[in-house]
């Protein structure tokens, strides 16, 4: 079904279609941020600045932003899919060439206002391709090898650029959410058998390369799986921040110590506290109440993806619901597991609540194309 | 719609997969903050929360009439805080402007700054007088960062008067942590100073005290936000020695830049009134810690200043020892006062023949004789009769060949030959000859003068009296020293005594020249010389006997032994002047510190014989310009 079946009469249109924005969705997301903004108060010993408030701002215009995302019609950004991942992959490239380095790689383009990262992009733009291709491919086709090749080097030529940073925490997000989009929109199974079967190779391969000349990965990240594998080898250099941000989490206990009265994160012994660890400082100061409370907002956004997209009779709808949620839900796992010493530390950030605005503005527009597909469903 | 439902199913069961691992992130965390919880509490209060040591003030040292031997004075110092100060070079250049800044320190300091956290005061400059201090603090606003700071560091007023006696303290040392299993951790605060010597070393578990402790909250670079809580320590005890400071002061002054040893003792409750080695050092530049130049001086000096001679060295005791031998002999009952012996100049023993002091012999003799004219052979004579077992045990008895238990450094035992003793250390069996030697203090025989006053004092009272130089501790007064009467006939001791008394007041005694005129401090004692090369026939020959023709480091020791007064003793005074040439070198200073002991002040010139009040006057006016003022040390008595 295409979006030229539409029963397009009975789609909103002009203003009417603010009072058919999904509010709940709006607030849940407004919450999270909330819970970021509070906490970005608090690591900075009480002061709105130098996070909470940048940080409003962003979410302030991000919300707009998802607003005016939401009011095109969602065929619309079907159309723009190809064009949004090849802005993409040229943004990546040149990040290549010309970005600036931060912490040890090249991730951002200065653009006056802000620091775009082509990397965060990436991430909703391939979401946004692999469902137009999927809408595009006839349903016969989804499973035949040249049909399934294609969708693969879709994925790993913007994973490729963003490995090549090197940023691993983007390059895994990537990999995972294409790989998961391709099962959703209905790829057979043999096909996941073989690619498990290859990543178990890939994984034996990358550590026997070690220490070769034709290793993988950089050093540091094999020190971080080493560190995550067992922090106390390396207690004062890497494994000291997992090991704090244990700590803290775990001395939060089920109430926590008090709004700005953790201990780990005002002394400075939590690394990161405004970005990749702030769910540190929730748990220590809000205990398990104030982090399964964020967990549980998490899920009813990730349920609401869900049953949109059961709801969605429209295929590309449908596959964008999904890939959005999905993206969403890998940030926030991999950070959580990240964090609680689950996952080794590859620096994803948590979304809406880590500081940080390219995460936080495509996500918003990411939620945006949710509610545009949300408001126009076929009915 | 088939492609709808394809949809919905796999989407289905990817979402199922995913609330299943937000459930799984769930249980981790009710697993971390809820069962784990006590756990990583502890462990965020131990990155949280140290533990700061506050050293405790260290006891106070003071002589037996509460003047201050060694006490914590301020010590200055000038900090300075790397991020208060902003631009460092500038602040130090005007600091330079107001104090005197070590070029090496200041180098130190810097590059020291450049290392710790930028929180931290680094020292840079130590021991800055009271004026610097005080334009420092003047002029703080100008210096940011930089703080006046005031310690504490052991001094000792007296100077080297103590030095021996009390000793020094000096910053922990590896050696000194290894000396201990279990190091207290107050041990480890830089700059933290223990008894290295003396007094200071061997109470220092009493001096130290035990030290406080705050728990501060620290943040992750180690900075200290704010003081949760604090137990104060306890300050150590204070002792208070023996030792009268205007007498040991008095000796240090009378011994000048001789080398040579002074004990005075209370025969009545063994208390060591004064006991001081020449020349001595100046302990307050330990503390400091002392420059090798300063220490290469000391320690090359042929005089040895660093030596405790009271206690550490062990003399022969020459014919200071002739009291043993003959106590030996009446106790042994081999022998009675009135017997005489011939004294030829010389006895014939074992083939080898043994000379008297004085060549032409002395003629007849009795104890009393023997005792003040110092003749030899009649010792020779005694020994062959007593045998050396008997010497020995006798010694012994007398305080000789052992240990005193008193807290100074390197106590030596001396030494009281056996057969045994030179079988088991020589690997020769013992000869006559041996026997011989020692009734007269040669040979192997080796005492200390610490125990030459005991000796004397055992003599005086017949009591085993053992010396005491820690008079109270923290106020708690320890048991006197008087001791148990040590068995000896008194008829046999009264009889030595009244052959003591003769050297001194007899006109043919060895020491007449340095009698007490004075009857009520009359005083008893015996003259010692002890060899300290071996005399060579052919010296004998050429008669190089003099000392005066010879280097000053191969003459005799001269050594002086006496208890005072006569009648009542109260006091015992041993003295050994290193190579003094003989015992005239030591014998009037025995008689000064006696008479200075009994007076408690500088005696009337009426104590001394006429012919020598000329001369005593004018080494009083001396010794009264070079002593210490009194006023400015004694005011501090309590």
């Amino acid at each position: 079904m295409s979006y030229l079946e539409y029963t397009v009469k009975s789609v909103p249109t002009g203003l009417r279609k603010v009072l058919y924005l999904n509010w709940p969705l709006a607030l849940l997301l407004t919450a999270v941020a909330s819970i970021g903004f509070l906490m970005l108060y608090s690591v900075a010993g009480g002061s709105f600045t130098p996070w909470a408030e940048p940080q409003m701002k962003r979410f302030a215009l991000g919300f707009v932003a998802m607003c005016l995302v939401a009011l095109v019609p969602i065929w619309f950004w079907r159309n723009m899919a190809t064009l949004a991942y090849l802005v993409s992959i040229l943004l990546l490239v040149f990040v290549e060439l010309f970005g600036t380095v931060g912490m040890g790689a090249q991730r951002w383009i200065d653009i006056g206002f802000m620091r775009l990262q082509p990397s965060e992009l990436t991430k909703i733009t391939l979401v946004m391709f692999l469902a137009a291709y999927y809408d595009w491919l006839p349903m016969r086709n989804t499973s035949r090898p040249l049909w399934v090749l294609l969708p693969l080097l879709i994925i790993l030529l913007p994973t490729f650029l963003v490995l090549k940073q090197p940023d691993l925490g983007t390059a895994i997000l990537l990999i995972t959410a294409g790989g998961l989009m391709m099962f959703i929109a209905g790829v057979h199974w043999i096909y996941f058998g073989v690619v498990l079967a290859l990543a178990g190779g890939a994984i034996a391969a990358v550590f026997q390369s070690r220490g070769t000349s034709w290793q993988l990965l950089q050093d540091y990240q094999f020190r971080r799986i080493d560190t995550f594998i067992d922090p106390s080898t390396d207690p004062l250099g890497a494994g000291y921040h997992i090991t704090q941000a244990k700590i803290a989490m775990g001395s939060g206990g089920w109430t926590g110590r008090g709004f700005m009265q953790g201990t780990q994160s005002r002394l400075n012994f939590l690394p990161e506290k405004h970005t990749d660890f702030i769910f540190n400082t929730l748990a220590e100061e809000f205990g398990f109440i104030g982090g399964f409370s964020l967990l549980i907002l998490y899920v009813l956004v990730l349920l609401f993806c869900i049953f949109s997209a059961m709801q969605n009779r429209d295929r590309f709808s449908s596959l964008l619901i999904l890939g959005v949620g999905l993206t969403f839900f890998l940030f926030f796992a991999v950070n959580m597991s990240m964090v609680m010493g689950l996952a080794p530390v590859v620096g994803v950030p948590l979304p809406l609540v880590s500081y940080g605005g390219s995460a936080m503005l495509v996500l918003m527009v990411a939620f945006g194309m949710v509610q545009s597909a949300h408001i126009h469903r076929p009915r | 719609m088939d492609s709808y439902r394809r949809v919905s199913r796999r989407g289905l069961i990817l979402g199922g997969m995913q609330l299943g691992f937000a459930g799984l992130l769930g249980l981790r965390m009710r697993y971390m903050q809820v069962d784990q919880a006590d756990q990583f509490r502890l462990l965020a209060e131990e990155n949280r929360v140290n533990i700061r040591l506050i050293p405790p003030a260290r006891g106070q040292i003071f002589d037996r009439n509460g003047a201050v031997i060694a006490e914590n004075a301020p010590s200055y110092r000038i900090t300075m805080v790397r991020e208060d100060a902003g631009n460092v070079e500038e602040v130090i250049a005007r600091l330079s402007a107001l104090v005197e800044l070590d070029e090496d320190e200041l180098n130190r300091a810097l590059a020291e700054m450049e290392r710790s956290a930028p929180f931290l005061p680094i020292t840079i400059a130590d021991r800055v007088g009271w004026d610097d201090i005080s334009r420092v603090a003047v002029n703080a606003p100008a210096l940011p960062g930089v703080t006046p700071e005031v310690g504490l560091s052991r001094h000792y007023p007296m100077g080297d008067d103590f030095a021996h006696v009390a000793g020094y303290v000096g910053p922990v040392s590896e050696r000194d942590l290894a000396r201990y299993a279990d190091p207290e951790p107050v041990l480890r605060i830089p700059r933290f100073q223990i008894g290295k010597v003396g007094v200071e070393a061997k109470y220092e578990e009493m001096l130290r005290g035990r030290a406080g402790a705050k728990r501060v909250e620290v943040n992750a670079v180690g900075r200290v936000m704010r003081e949760l809580d604090r137990r104060e320590g306890e300050a150590g005890a204070d002792l208070q020695l023996t030792v009268d400071n205007g007498l040991q002061n008095y000796i240090k002054a009378r011994l000048g830049t001789e080398s040579a040893s002074v004990v005075v003792m209370d025969v009545t409750d063994g208390d060591l009134l004064a006991i001081s080695s020449s020349p001595s050092y100046d302990p307050n530049k330990f503390v400091r810690g002392i420059s090798f130049d300063d220490y290469a001086v000391l320690r090359d000096n042929d005089r040895r200043p660093l030596a405790s001679k009271t206690v550490q060295d062990a003399y022969p005791p020459g014919s200071t020892f002739k009291m043993v031998t003959v106590l030996a002999a009446l106790d042994a009952g081999v022998i009675s006062p009135e017997e005489t012996v011939w004294c030829p100049g010389y006895m014939e023993v074992g083939g080898r023949r043994f000379h008297c002091w004085k060549g032409g012999g002395h003629g007849h003799m009795d104890l009393e004789k023997s005792l003040r004219e110092s003749c030899d052979v009649y010792y020779y004579d005694l020994a062959l009769k007593v045998g050396i077992e008997k010497i020995t045990d006798t010694a012994l008895r007398l305080g000789l060949g052992m240990s005193h238990d008193i807290p100074m450094s390197a106590v030596t035992e001396g030494l009281t030959p056996t057969k045994a003793w030179k079988e088991r250390e020589r690997g020769s069996s013992w000869v006559i000859g041996d026997t011989v030697n020692a009734s007269i203090g040669q040979g192997f025989v080796l005492t200390s003068p610490l125990q030459l006053a005991v000796m004397t004092a055992r003599l005086a009272t017949g009591r085993a009296v053992t010396p005491r130089l820690i008079k109270s501790v923290e106020g708690r007064t320890s048991p006197s020293h008087s001791g148990e009467n040590l068995g000896f006939n008194e008829n046999h001791l009264r009889w030595i005594r009244k052959a003591m008394f003769a050297v001194s007041n007899n006109r043919r005694g060895t020491a007449y020249r340095t009698r007490i005129a004075e009857d009520a401090f009359r005083m008893a004692g015996k003259t010692g010389t002890s060899q300290v090369r071996n005399i060579t026939a052919a010296e004998r020959a050429r008669g190089v006997t003099s000392n005066d023709d010879l280097p000053w480091n191969r003459r005799d020791h001269g050594l002086f032994v006496a208890f005072a007064p006569y009648d009542a003793p109260k006091i015992a005074v041993s003295v050994v002047v290193e190579h003094g040439g003989g015992s005239s070198a030591a014998t009037p200073i025995a008689r000064d510190v006696a008479l200075q002991a009994l007076y408690g002040r500088d005696p009337p010139l009426d104590a001394y014989p006429k012919k020598d009040r000329g001369r005593i006057k004018t080494q009083q006016e001396r010794l009264a310009r070079e002593r210490r003022a009194p006023d400015g040390e004694e005011s501090s008595r309590a």
